[in-house]
């Protein structure tokens, strides 16, 4: 199925571990994951869950030690990058893929004007002179909507939004095949969040990018995501188009994602949020992750992982409610 | 942002980065008066053998001439061999500062090279290089340069790398320290997500970053070399008489600092005059290089 379909980004059962003196922890346990040419998916799931992990291993840029990468395939375009060399990974990184980090605050030099770092991508990538890659710097400014003279500027000089422009414009320079944003709207407040997503947007179609929208805000997703994969302990327990996953939610954990949402139409209502926490990810269950969070566990969840239950093409779930007969109406009893 | 302030910006630009630094370190006072010492200083070092004569004025003794206080003809005074003292000091600044500077460079490019290394790469790196500067720092600095010295015999050069030597475990702790708060900031991840090597990282993200303790270091440092070259010179390891440098000059007046106590007074001051004006300086450049702070 997935060899006709024009993928940016493959990964395949990818295990990555962070191995301590005492304990190791396990990341991300077996994620699969594919995004087309030109689409956008989301990565959903709760703090810790893998997901920027899963981001970072796109780039290989786990920090080693004590993060390994134990099993699995990364593919760009359909190339491996864990046969790439260092020197290789270099070239991909800014230039095929590119990050846009958590906190804008922190992930930009602070010692260095704005024009300065959006230049440095464009001259570690294309062979342009100094001059020229600035000039290119004024021009990505503009594009995110800051006067190209302000680049002169320091970080400190620049407002939190302005700052998430100017980390989208470095992310974008290159026109990267795919772009991975994690969390980018999360240290922003509501006004400049909407703001820089409508950008994003434009963005993306502009320059045809595909992107990684990892995040936790079911609202963005839905906002921006043509497909989305629900992550809990570094697996992922749903995936499916927009449609499929917020209209026919299979996946407990889904449902309590949603339950944990206001919903403006009936304020009365209380909010249901999932009950307990993340399981320690260096003592995961044997059974189903999400097992001793579960409104509908079974004695079978204790002891025995899911098995992927497909309900088309590309909605799954891995859940022991589901077998091939009833996925189709599903269990739940979502308000 | 203002419309000023944006013209501000785009007119400095216009004049480069040095422009911009040199505009903050005016409004430091401290700064431009250290600033204007220093250039004293390096005028006095490269007219001082205009001014006076070397074989003539600096080395010649002049015995019925001894000792004689402060006057118009020997502005600060004449030594126990009867020399000119301001003669001596101008010559002697050659020695002192020349020295200090040079050996401060080296000890800036070599522990500032080890403590970044070690502070970036970590691990076995990090152990290997610390612990050589640990035995080195186990040993007192001065005792450590006049081991060096005697054991290479007493030479400007060896003079050097003693100091050198002695003063770059100092520069790589500090470096270290200040490599280890950045390395771990989101920006160097940012950095290495763009694709840049680590050479590059080093270069353009984490030094600047650090350029603050650095430099304040270096300045110290500078007046603790020139302290330490007046000391082994005190000590006859350092440079050799007759040729004046200020802390052998202060190592020979000792012996009348009770009656002719001017003998010592210049030279020690001269010393405290050019470390005062180096700190100056020194924290009016970091303050100025700092963009955080403008």
């Amino acid at each position: 199925m997935s060899d006709k379909k024009n993928l940016a980004v493959e990964i395949k059962d990818l295990v990555v571990e962070f191995r301590t003196d005492d304990s190791v922890v396990q990341a991300v346990n077996g994620l699969d994951l594919e995004i087309e040419k030109g689409k956008t998916l989301g990565l959903v799931g709760e703090t810790g869950a893998g997901k920027t992990t899963t981001g970072l291993s796109i780039l290989r840029l786990i920090p080693d030690p004590p993060g390994k990468i134990v099993s699995g395939t990364v593919k760009l375009n359909g190339e491996d990058i864990f046969a790439k060399t260092e020197k290789e990974m270099e070239k991909v990184r800014g230039n095929q893929v590119s990050m846009i980090f958590q906190d804008p605050m922190t992930s930009l030099d602070p010692v260095m004007t704005v024009e300065e770092q959006i230049a440095e991508v464009v001259e570690l990538h294309e062979n342009v002179n100094h001059a020229k890659a600035i000039e290119r710097a004024k021009e990505m400014l503009e594009l995110v909507g800051i006067p190209g003279e302000r680049g002169t500027e320091y970080p400190h000089q620049f407002s939190g939004g302005m700052k998430q422009r100017v980390v989208i414009a470095i992310a974008l320079a290159c026109s990267p095949g795919l772009l991975i944003a994690d969390e980018p709207t999360t240290a922003l407040d509501v006004t400049i969040q909407a703001q820089v997503l409508e950008m994003m947007k434009n963005l993306r179609e502009q320059y045809n990018t595909s992107m990684l929208m990892i995040t936790h805000d079911l609202g963005i997703v839905a906002e921006i995501c043509d497909t989305v994969s629900i992550i809990y302990a570094g697996r992922i327990v749903e995936h499916g188009t927009l449609e499929d996953v917020f209209d026919y939610t299979r996946h407990p954990y889904t449902e309590g994602l949603f339950n944990s949402l206001p919903d403006l139409d009936h304020r009365e209502q209380r909010l249901k949020p999932i009950k307990g926490l993340m399981p320690d990810p260096s003592n995961l269950p044997a059974g189903c992750a999400f097992c001793p969070r579960c409104d509908y566990a079974m004695e079978i969840c204790k002891t025995q992982k899911p098995k992927r239950v497909y309900r088309n093409e590309e909605h799954y779930v891995e859940c022991h409610l589901y077998n091939e007969e009833n996925i189709k109406e599903g269990m739940l009893n979502r308000k | 942002m203002s419309k000023g302030n944006n013209n501000a910006a785009t007119s400095a630009k216009k004049r480069g980065q040095m422009y911009d630094v040199w505009r903050h370190l005016k409004r430091n006072k401290g700064a431009m008066l250290g600033l204007a010492i220093v250039v004293l200083l390096i005028l006095m070092v490269a007219f001082a053998g205009i001014i006076y004569d070397y074989e003539d004025v600096v080395i010649k003794q002049d015995i019925p001439n001894r000792l004689q206080s402060p006057s118009a003809a020997h502005p600060f005074g004449t030594d126990e061999m009867g020399r000119d003292i301001m003669a001596r000091i101008f010559h002697g600044a050659r020695m002192s500062l020349g020295i200090s500077v040079v050996a401060v460079c080296f000890s800036l490019v070599v522990g500032g090279i080890l403590g970044a290394s070690a502070g970036f790469f970590g691990g076995t790196v990090d152990m290997v290089i610390m612990r050589t500067m640990d035995i080195l720092l186990a040993v007192p600095n001065i005792l450590l340069a006049i081991t060096i010295v005697a054991a290479l015999g007493a030479s400007n050069f060896n003079l050097i790398l003693a100091l050198t030597i002695s003063s770059v475990p100092g520069f790589s702790r500090i470096v270290r320290g200040a490599v280890l708060t950045v390395r771990d900031s989101e920006y160097i991840e940012a950095a290495r997500a763009i694709g840049a090597k680590n050479g590059r990282i080093i270069l353009s993200h984490v030094i600047p970053n650090c350029i603050g303790p650095i430099l304040v270091q270096t300045t110290l440092n500078v007046g603790g070399t020139i302290l330490s070259t007046a000391g082994l010179s005190f000590l006859g390891l350092g440079v050799q008489a007759p040729r004046p440098e200020w802390g052998g000059m202060l190592s020979s007046g000792r012996t009348y600092i009770r009656d002719y106590s001017y003998i010592t007074m210049f030279p020690g001051c001269m010393i405290m005059i050019t470390i005062l004006s180096l700190n100056l300086l020194g924290d009016g450049l970091r303050d100025a290089l700092d963009p955080r702070l403008k």
